[in-house]
């Protein structure tokens, strides 16, 4: 394989690579039916403590 | 919640079992350093690890005595979080102080060179000072904040029993460990991963406990979802653990010696040590203290994070894309060209997710803005994130080749290293320390805000005159050192160059010391606050402070 079909090869399938990932990740993050989920995990920091707040 | 009288099931109690045996496998092993080691640094790191062993052992007998062992699941298990407090506390205040003192050995070489403790020269306290800050500071804040986070966000106690404790005090061993190794003289040369290799293994048994402690927790956790500060916390765990294994891998050459046999050389070690080291910015400085943005400024301005589907992204981008961004530190090296634009290229993307992540953060205020003229906690947060963006819009910048022929080995980078230290990670972690004592010790607000205030002053002027006066002092000696004169030679001596930095040495010296002392009056404060103490010109009211104004 020369030094040309690799980094074709690499770029090309690289490219391809993160570009799966990220469009996974966006249609998991745009899916409406996960809206409720998030919405909810947004609040978890702030709801289950009784502790009070710094000033 | 109220401690119950609840006895834990009667299992078998694992977490005591494995201290135990490592301590005897320490003990076991440093006698034998201690007796058959023919360095000094060794003999010294076989009595430290002696004396760790009987401490953790008489420790379990007397915690044992007072039933502080039982592992209550109706409770949290804070004890551990407040130590890091504290923990997090006195070695910021070593590493800064070591960094003031650096700073004077180059603004006065004369006035400042110890000539009869060696072990007090420059080139024994940078690292002392790099890793005491990164490590000894950051890391007990990414400890306790995690560990303060995880069983929040999973309304689970930190799983392991006393793990937790083991993760604590291991790291602090490995900490003296480091620092004792570095005034002796004794490391492995590459930067940020100085420790030699026995005092690597010793983390790497503490890492691996404290991944199982965090995944243990994650996976008794009552809430279905997992929030994405433990996203983020838990990429920073596993990352190190690879990042600190894979960089490390060495051949000792005798069980009872300091000295090592890297396994790669040449050009494959600069690579691996610089994938290492930027991902130690990537992972230990960046994501680690996005975790705990994403927890404590939601809490603090009491509304819940900018967009949560943003923080997904974010993170996703965030992590796939800093794994590749080390080859920046190799420009114009014997590392190929196209590694070293891979590493360039990908540095640039990067700037999308850290944008992303500041802007996420600031955002969360909106609607709340007015809170940052009463609340200096949260300006701190706010700063904290201001410097974020900027170091890392300055960083994709300096891996551009170009601009990187003119600020690499300069102290631009110096300048840029401390934006993004002093402004992102030790703000934010004040912002964490200051947040998180009141919560810990059940007080009611801090000892003074007003001291807040003077500190949150002292070290944004501190970081602003650090990072101004090296980018002229870089810029400078970046210029200086390639300006040629009509017949190509060079038009100045190395020594020239030295001299023209004088003066920005001093005054990166001073913002270093007001750095410094606003950490000293933090350290006050937060001593005043545990002890139960309200500063009397501030009293305390009985409004309600976190009331979300009509929109």
């Amino acid at each position: 394989m020369s030094y040309e079909q690799l980094s074709a090869f690499a770029q090309t399938s690289g490219m391809i690579y993160f570009m799966a990932i990220f469009a996974a990740v966006c249609l998991y993050v745009f899916w409406p039916s996960n809206r409720a989920k998030f919405d909810r995990a947004a609040r978890m920091p702030l709801e289950n403590e009784d502790i009070d707040h710094v000033r | 919640m109220e401690p119950t009288q609840l006895k834990s099931k009667a299992m078998p109690r694992f977490d005591i079992f494995f201290t135990c045996g490592v301590a005897f496998l320490v003990a076991l092993w440093a006698v034998f350093a201690t007796s058959h080691a023919d360095d000094l640094g060794m003999i010294v790191h076989g009595w430290i690890f002696l004396a760790a062993a009987i401490l953790a052992v008489l420790g379990l007998v007397f915690t044992a005595q007072v039933t502080a062992l039982q592992n209550d699941q109706a409770t949290y298990s804070d004890g551990v979080v407040r130590f890091g407090v504290i923990a997090s506390t006195f070695w910021g205040i070593v590493g800064m102080l070591v960094g003031v003192v650096i700073a004077s050995q180059l603004a006065f070489p004369e006035l400042l060179y110890f000539k009869d403790f060696g072990f007090l020269n420059f080139g024994r306290l940078r690292p002392l000072h790099t890793s005491a800050v990164i490590f000894a500071f950051g890391g007990n804040v990414l400890l306790a904040t995690s560990f303060y986070v995880v069983q929040r966000t999973c309304r689970a106690r930190l799983f392991g029993g006393m793990l937790p404790w083991f993760v604590f005090w291991g790291y602090q061993l490995f900490i003296v460990l480091a620092a004792t190794g570095y005034l002796l003289g004794v490391t492995s040369g590459q930067e940020y991963a100085e420790p030699t290799w026995h005092v690597d293994l010793w983390l790497t048994v503490v890492w691996v406990a404290y991944l199982l402690v965090f995944l243990g927790t994650l996976w008794k956790r009552k809430e279905p979802h997992i929030y994405v500060a433990n996203w983020f916390y838990l990429a920073f765990i596993v990352t190190i653990a690879m990042l600190h294994v894979v960089n490390n891998l060495a051949v000792p050459t005798s069980a009872f010696a300091t000295s090592s046999y890297p396994l790669f050389g040449g050009v494959q070690n600069a690579l691996t040590q610089w994938w290492y080291g930027h991902n130690a910015v990537g992972f230990f400085l960046t994501a680690g203290f996005l975790a705990i943005m994403y927890y404590f400024i939601p809490k603090q301005v009491n509304r819940p994070v900018y967009s949560y589907q943003l923080s997904i992204v974010h993170f996703w981008a965030l992590i796939f894309i800093y794994i590749w961004a080390g080859p920046h530190h190799l420009h114009y090296t014997a590392l190929p060209q196209w590694a070293q634009t891979l590493g360039m290229t990908f540095s640039i993307i990067l700037w999308m997710p850290s944008w992303g992540g500041m802007i996420n953060g600031l955002m969360t205020l909106s609607g709340a803005w007015d809170k940052l003229r009463t609340d200096p906690v949260l300006r701190m947060f706010v700063a904290s994130l201001a410097f974020y963006g900027m170091s890392t819009f300055e960083g994709p910048v300096m891996s551009v080749r170009a601009v990187n022929s003119l600020s690499h080995y300069t102290d631009w980078t110096i300048g840029h290293v401390h934006s993004g230290a002093l402004g992102w990670v030790g703000m934010v972690s004040f912002g964490a320390l200051y947040a998180l004592t009141p919560w810990l010790w059940k007080r009611e607000r801090l000892y003074s805000l007003k001291l807040v205030e003077t500190h949150f002053w002292l070290s944004t002027i501190g970081i602003l005159f650090y990072i101004s006066s090296m980018w002229v002092s870089g810029i400078q000696q970046g210029l200086m050192w390639r300006s040629y004169n009509e017949f190509g030679f060079l038009t100045y001596s190395f020594v020239e160059t030295v001299k023209a930095m004088h003066l920005p040495y001093i005054v990166r010296a001073i913002g270093g010391l007001l750095y410094l002392i606003g950490t000293c009056i933090m350290a006050y404060n937060l001593w005043q606050t545990i002890k139960g103490a309200v500063a009397k010109k501030e009293p305390l009211s009985f409004t309600t402070p976190n009331l979300v104004p009509a929109e």
